[in-house]
């Protein structure tokens, strides 16, 4: 699982999301080794602009060719942005985790909650101590 | 402790995502399911069946004891040639779905690796009321799948053998391999018995002949487009081969078997569900489980459900009571909790 990349720069979530923080606003995508793990991404479900959630709030939902997983939201706040990009082409989950495939942007409710996420160097040990 | 084939270090050495399936640690995908599946469609892959349930029958009353306990007709086979068969219980629910090979020595049963244990015990339990039949597990062999357009071809060219003239459902020894031109897929292909001894060998020389290595992920959305049953999703033991669309399988007119009052019984006062394909709207993939509805009533469950890598869609096969599940009607599969519109289709979503 070592070739899959960790950016150094964002955060991660124990469910294998990241979050890329910029000023009050948060884009939030799934990780390379959460792609990876699914296999071939066919659907991703996305929520309205405007619904609020808390921390680990089931957002959407991602498919692969065999399962269905729960996408949760790892910081709490209200949608301001979706990727629609992802409704006519889920592979971009496959291709380009980090960057075309972000899911959602959030405007962050509470910036204190940003402490509990995880660093890249943690995240590479969450996944390799699997 | 999961059981392993002789590949087990194969697929490892070739990236295999590895999982648990019916008691077997087996493949579920190399490079990805949906290269995997279009790899079989327009060319040749390789599968590690390794796991399926190799059951010997021998014996003077081999014939009798296969015509008393499968629903298909023994009689019919030719020296060399295998048919589809289902085992069912004195209810008529299917026990498991087999292929039945008449080999020159001997008969063989083909099961599904979950029921191996179930229907080698029942197969040994029946053949208790018959005079020299013997049950036992075929050890010695490993299957693997050659499917494809390009399986002849291939198979042709890495084992040296012609097999231009070998028609489906027939088999052919060649050296110590059984070749059968039969497969799970929907496309020409065929599965190989190989000694267990060889067969990594075998498997060796087609992955370098350039053929790609599949598995159980594409395995399953191959069968699922050519509307193919799998045991635990489309049969149980509730479950009659009826229901399932497979009627040309039973055979009534053969004399006596277990489940055949119960089936004729069935057929005359009509099915209680029926197995038909379900095409929904969008993009969404309705997953066996899923209720299936017309309005406010429930009218049956879906069995299995794929994103189709050939159609590019979602396909899902369903139980649906007969008076719904016409062709063409329009039901309402429900979907984590939405309601998504679908038609009623033929089950094969995908034909060669």
């Amino acid at each position: 699982m070592s070739d899959l990349a960790i950016p150094a720069e964002i955060k991660y979530s124990v469910d294998h999301e990241w979050v890329k923080v910029d000023g009050n606003s948060a884009t939030i995508g799934i990780t390379a080794f959460a792609q990876d793990q699914l296999g071939d991404i066919v659907y991703v479900e996305l929520p309205p602009i405007g619904k609020e959630f808390k921390v680990k709030d089931e957002f959407g939902v991602v498919e692969s060719v065999k399962s269905v997983s729960s996408l949760f939201c790892p910081v709490a706040g209200k949608v301001t942005a979706i990727n629609e990009g992802l409704n006519g082409s889920p592979e971009l989950v496959n291709a380009s985790p980090y960057e075309k495939a972000w899911m959602i942007k959030v405007e962050i409710a509470n910036p204190a909650e940003l402490a509990g996420l995880l660093s890249a160097e943690e995240y590479k040990k969450l996944t390799e101590g699997k | 402790m999961l059981k392993t084939t002789p590949l087990i270090e194969e697929h490892k050495k070739l990236g295999a995502k590895v999982v648990p399936f019916a008691g077997w640690e087996m493949p579920v995908s190399y490079k990805g399911i949906i290269a995997e599946h279009n790899a079989v469609r327009t060319s040749v892959g390789i599968f590690d069946i390794g796991h399926m349930g190799l059951i010997k029958v021998v014996g003077d009353g081999a014939f009798d004891f296969l015509q008393k306990v499968t629903t298909n007709d023994v009689s019919k086979l030719a020296l060399n040639q295998c048919q589809y068969s289902i085992l069912c219980n004195e209810a008529g629910g299917a026990i498991d779905d087999v292929l039945v090979y008449k080999m020159p020595m001997y008969c063989l049963v083909v099961c599904n690796a979950s029921n191996f244990d179930k229907v080698i015990s029942w197969l040994s339990f029946q053949a208790k009321s018959f005079n020299n039949v013997s049950v036992g597990h075929y050890n010695e062999y490993s299957s693997l799948a050659l499917q494809g357009p390009r399986a002849e071809e291939l198979a042709s060219k890495v084992l040296n053998v012609n097999l231009s003239d070998l028609k489906r459902n027939r088999t052919l020894w060649w050296r110590d391999i059984i070749i059968s031109r039969t497969g799970y897929t929907g496309e020409d292909g065929f599965e190989l018995m190989v000694s267990k001894k060889e067969v990594v060998k075998i498997w060796q020389m087609f992955i370098e002949a350039g053929v790609e290595p599949c598995g159980l992920g594409a395995r399953d959305t191959l069968r699922l487009e050519a509307g193919l049953p799998l045991y635990g999703h489309e049969y149980d033991e509730e479950t009659t081969p009826l229901e399932a669309g497979y009627s040309w399988a039973v055979k009534f007119d053969k004399g006596s078997f277990v489940g055949k009052e119960a089936l004729l019984k069935e057929k005359e006062s009509g099915l209680k569900k029926k197995l038909v394909g379900l095409a929904p709207e969008g993009r969404q993939i309705p997953r066996a489980g899923d209720n299936v509805f017309t309005g406010e009533d429930l009218i049956g469950k879906v069995t299995s459900g794929t994103f189709s890598p050939t159609l590019k869609k979602a396909v899902a096969l369903a139980y649906l009571n007969p008076q719904e599940g016409q062709l063409g009607n329009s039901v309402e599969i429900e979907i984590r909790g939405k309601r998504i519109p679908a038609k009623v289709v033929a089950k094969t979503f995908y034909k060669r």
